[in-house]
């Protein structure tokens, strides 16, 4: 059996929050901005897990769980706001929702 | 050898559907390649011997979270970015450069500095960390209080979506 090592699922996770943050900067509708976030989640996790596996030690499994489960709670938040802007503004665009800046 | 071809095989999903998901104008599309993204991640976590978290990666991400944004998505009906790729392009290609360089920077932490040669996955200590066994128990017992106000903070962000899409606010 061969064993990857540890660097290679770090490598894809670094890579995989980096073009999250890319999303984040360079999208301009916001619920697409909303899935670059849980895509820099989902990185995170990914290192989480790969720490749990090589040290054989659950709480990192443990901490993923709870990780998860704000994910979904802000999703559920995050999109309610999204609806409410857009009864309001009748847009998503982030460039156009600017009504706390002067 | 066919644990390194299957790791080869999701990694390199993950990654290319992770680009595609922010160069694409349709916000639908994107969609869906994050939930291939996440399924990508779903094995992953298989190869990591974490089960659990696998299983529950495709059932509350997968699942319900992307069928949450897909729904909202349908309903406000966004417009494409037409002007995605050719709109502010230097500012765009700046956002990129600088995130390169932040990878760039992660990479060499982790594969110069990190003093993770001596972490060697031991297969059986592996295996028996990602049972739902072992997290359960963890859940349970040393971790029942933030379980407790995990199911606490389900219960005020359900609470807080409907008062926040109810009705219009002035």
């Amino acid at each position: 059996m061969t064993i990857i090592p540890i660097e290679y699922y770090l490598i894809i996770s670094a890579f995989m929050f980096t073009v999250g943050v890319t999303g984040v900067l360079i999208r301009r509708n916001a619920i697409v901005v909303f899935m670059s976030v849980e895509l820099m989640l989902n990185s995170a996790n990914l290192t989480l897990v790969a720490f749990s596996s090589y040290l054989g030690n659950s709480v990192g499994q443990v901490f993923v769980f709870f990780v998860m489960t704000v994910a979904a709670a802000e999703a559920a938040v995050g999109l309610a706001i999204i609806i409410a802007i857009f009864r309001n503004k009748l847009t998503v665009n982030i460039d156009e929702i600017n009504i706390f800046k002067w | 050898m066919f644990e390194l071809i299957l790791f080869i095989f999701f990694a390199i999903i993950a990654m290319v559907s992770s680009v595609v998901m922010i160069t694409r104008p349709n916000p639908v599309i994107a969609a869906i390649f994050l939930i291939l993204n996440f399924f990508a991640l779903a094995g992953l976590y298989l190869l990591l011997n974490a089960q659990f978290i696998s299983i529950v990666q495709v059932i509350v991400y997968a699942g319900a979270i992307m069928v949450l944004f897909l729904f909202v998505l349908m309903l406000l009906n966004t417009k494409s970015e037409i002007e995605l790729l050719s709109a502010k392009k230097k500012i765009k290609l700046f956002a990129a450069g600088i995130a390169g360089f932040v990878f760039l920077q992660l990479a060499y932490l982790i594969f110069y500095t990190a003093p993770l040669n001596k972490l060697s996955q031991n297969v059986t200590m592996s295996v028996k960390a990602g049972t739902i066994e072992q997290i359960g128990t963890l859940l349970y017992t040393d971790y029942v209080l933030p379980f407790e106000a995990a199911g606490f903070l389900l219960l005020a962000a359900t609470i807080g979506a409907l008062v926040l899409a109810k009705k219009k606010f002035e």
